[in-house]
């Protein structure tokens, strides 16, 4: 990082800037060789190693193995489930963190809200399924209650928790909380003054969300939907509890590909964990691109 | 959306019912529905159980319930005290001495948001437990794959935490100073910033405790003997102690959240509290 120049005087006194400055990049080399340990080089082996076929030799066969119907099959499946979890989750949790902000709802509501957020945004996983399936499983408590007092039978009428279905019903339980903690502190950020300066110039509480309110916050909102995608993209323990490997996502196939139950192909569990990064990888860098443009209005 | 209050009234009315507000309860109702339904079925399966809360005492009882969530606590502790003594060094030099490495720490401590845990523990496997490495036959290999990985997965919450109490501090003037009376850096570190960093610090680490305990993807994988795998296999096997364990798994999250907030309250560093699935 330092200037050519600086490295050749090195030893001479006036060098010692120079040296200073190396020195300095020291001090976060355990940061970078711990990143590069866990993180950086395993991927980088993933990345190789999808290039490579079972003796080592160069080939771009394992990309090609992702053309299997059952593959893109699973690509689709958690591309709809994560698009339409993060969709349903971020308007529902943006309408929720409104209700308790600018709804009229009774103040002490929205602390309530905003810690259960937390919380439920953190339940996830092997209990958040169980949670599920004793609520909307064959026996559980909606169920039974929707059968006993209404003669609604859910599962009859083509509900099944352990599908595709369900698992946009679990999911939501984490996604709309997220929603809420990050859209509350944006609809705090909506000055007041802005709602009387559009008032005084004749627009209507509708105009003003029309042409002021929501583009200000529709970065923020695409943003944190974007995030909210990421965030059920890649879960794969409340799937595999939940589903025992029934719905076709692209974390069940790369962990039936790990576990070598399932035809084992190291080579297409490499193409298929760097799918998934690309995927991310673009979604990430749409989000970054938001929050710089929501981050001009909103602080 | 907001067809009440009319283009003079600056603010939405408080005292008269109208049918928007109506709406926004609808909401709100809908939304506690959601949270709560599930804690209480899953209470009230547990409690079905015969005798009366044999569910929770048979849970309390049991030594599996115990060495996991033991198991799963000390790796958490551990994970803490390796991301901290790894972020507080780089964040502080980063913001003192290096700010032009800000982008690379900073898309580091991002990517764990990009490469799923799943992706992660494959790559770790796939580098360390084949030859030459061998390291998941090792004694403690594993415990320490799954100790990288989760300090890894604490690597955004941790960095954003500390960052946000660093940015409260002068921390240019706070070294000066301790440096002009003789001070080393580990003494800056641990009796300057540290204390100064108690809030960001405590977050950070119960977020990183809420997640880590329970976590289950990797802990499957490198079948380590933890909370979550023993979550997931009573939960095939059992019929009320799951429901048990589940409640009381939704307890400590809550636990952890709660401390979060309390010890937050006041302070001027907004907390992240945003977890990994």
């Amino acid at each position: 990082m330092t200037a050519p120049a600086q490295t050749l005087v090195q030893g001479a006194p006036e060098a010692r800037p120079g040296r200073r400055r190396n020195l300095n990049f020291l001090g976060l080399a355990p940061f970078f060789i711990f990143a590069a340990l866990f993180l950086l080089i395993p991927v980088v082996f993933l990345v190789v190693g999808s290039l490579q076929d079972a003796q080592g030799n160069p080939t771009l066969a394992n990309y090609g193995d992702l053309s299997q119907n059952f593959i893109i099959d699973a690509y689709v499946t958690s591309i709809r489930v994560s698009l339409l979890t993060a969709i349903a989750g971020g308007l529902f949790g943006f309408l929720l963190a409104y209700a308790v902000i600018l709804g009229g709802l009774p103040s002490f509501l929205r602390p309530a809200l905003m810690t259960f957020s937390g919380v439920a945004s953190n339940f996830a996983g092997v209990p958040l399924a169980l949670a599920f399936i004793f609520t909307l499983g064959h026996v559980g408590l909606v169920t039974k209650f929707l059968l006993d007092s209404f003669g609604i039978d859910i599962y009859g009428g083509g509900f099944n928790l352990y599908s595709e279905v369900g698992l946009d019903v679990v999911y939501m339980y984490f996604q709309f909380p997220l929603m809420v903690l990050i859209m509350a502190p944006a609809i705090d950020g909506l000055r007041q003054d802005w709602r009387e300066a559009s008032a005084n110039l004749g627009a209507t509480p509708a105009e003003y969300w029309r042409h002021i309110a929501l583009p200000i916050l529709t970065p923020t909102l695409l943003g944190t939907m974007i995030l909210l995608f990421g965030n059920s993209f890649g879960a794969q323990a409340t799937a595999y509890v939940l589903t025992a490997g029934q719905v076709n996502l692209v974390t069940l196939v790369i962990s039936a590909q790990m576990s070598g139950d399932v035809l084992h192909n190291v080579g297409l569990g490499y193409s298929l964990a760097v799918g998934m990064i690309a995927i991310m990888a673009v979604a990430i860098f749409f989000y970054t691109l938001l929050q710089r443009r929501s981050e001009r209005w909103l602080r | 959306m907001t067809s009440s209050g009319a283009v003079a009234a600056t603010k939405p009315s408080r005292s008269r019912p109208s049918p928007a507000r109506f709406f926004w309860w609808v909401v709100f109702i809908l939304g506690v529905l959601y949270f709560f339904l599930p804690l209480l079925a899953t209470l009230l399966f547990a409690l079905r159980s015969q005798p009366f809360l044999s569910a929770f005492t048979d849970t309390l009882t049991a030594s599996d319930f115990w060495s996991a969530l033991g198991y799963s606590f000390v790796i958490g502790i551990i994970t803490i005290i390796i991301s901290v003594v790894l972020i507080l060094p780089t964040a502080f030099w980063v913001r003192l001495r290096v700010p032009r490495a800000r982008p690379f720490v900073e898309f580091i401590t991002l990517l764990p948001f990009v490469i799923p845990p799943v992706v992660i523990v494959f790559g770790l496997l796939q580098m360390y437990a084949n030859k030459p490495l061998s390291l998941t036959t090792a004694p403690y290999g594993s415990d320490l794959l799954l100790i990288g990985a989760y300090v890894v997965l604490s690597l955004p919450y941790m960095y954003r935490s500390i960052d946000a109490g660093l940015r409260t501090l002068d921390i240019l003037t706070l070294t000066e100073a301790a440096q002009s009376m003789g001070a080393g850096w580990g003494r800056i570190l641990v009796q300057i910033i540290l204390p100064n960093l108690r809030v960001s610090l405590l977050s950070g680490a119960f977020l990183t405790l809420a997640i880590v305990v329970g976590e289950y993807t990797i802990a499957s994988f490198l079948a380590r003997p933890a909370f979550g795998p023993f979550i997931a296999l009573i939960g095939r096997n059992e019929a009320y102690r799951p429901a048990a364990v589940a409640i009381i798994s939704f307890g400590l999250t809550w636990l952890a959240m709660g401390v979060i907030a309390v010890i937050g309250r006041g302070s001027r560093t907004r907390i992240r509290v945003v977890g990994a699935h």
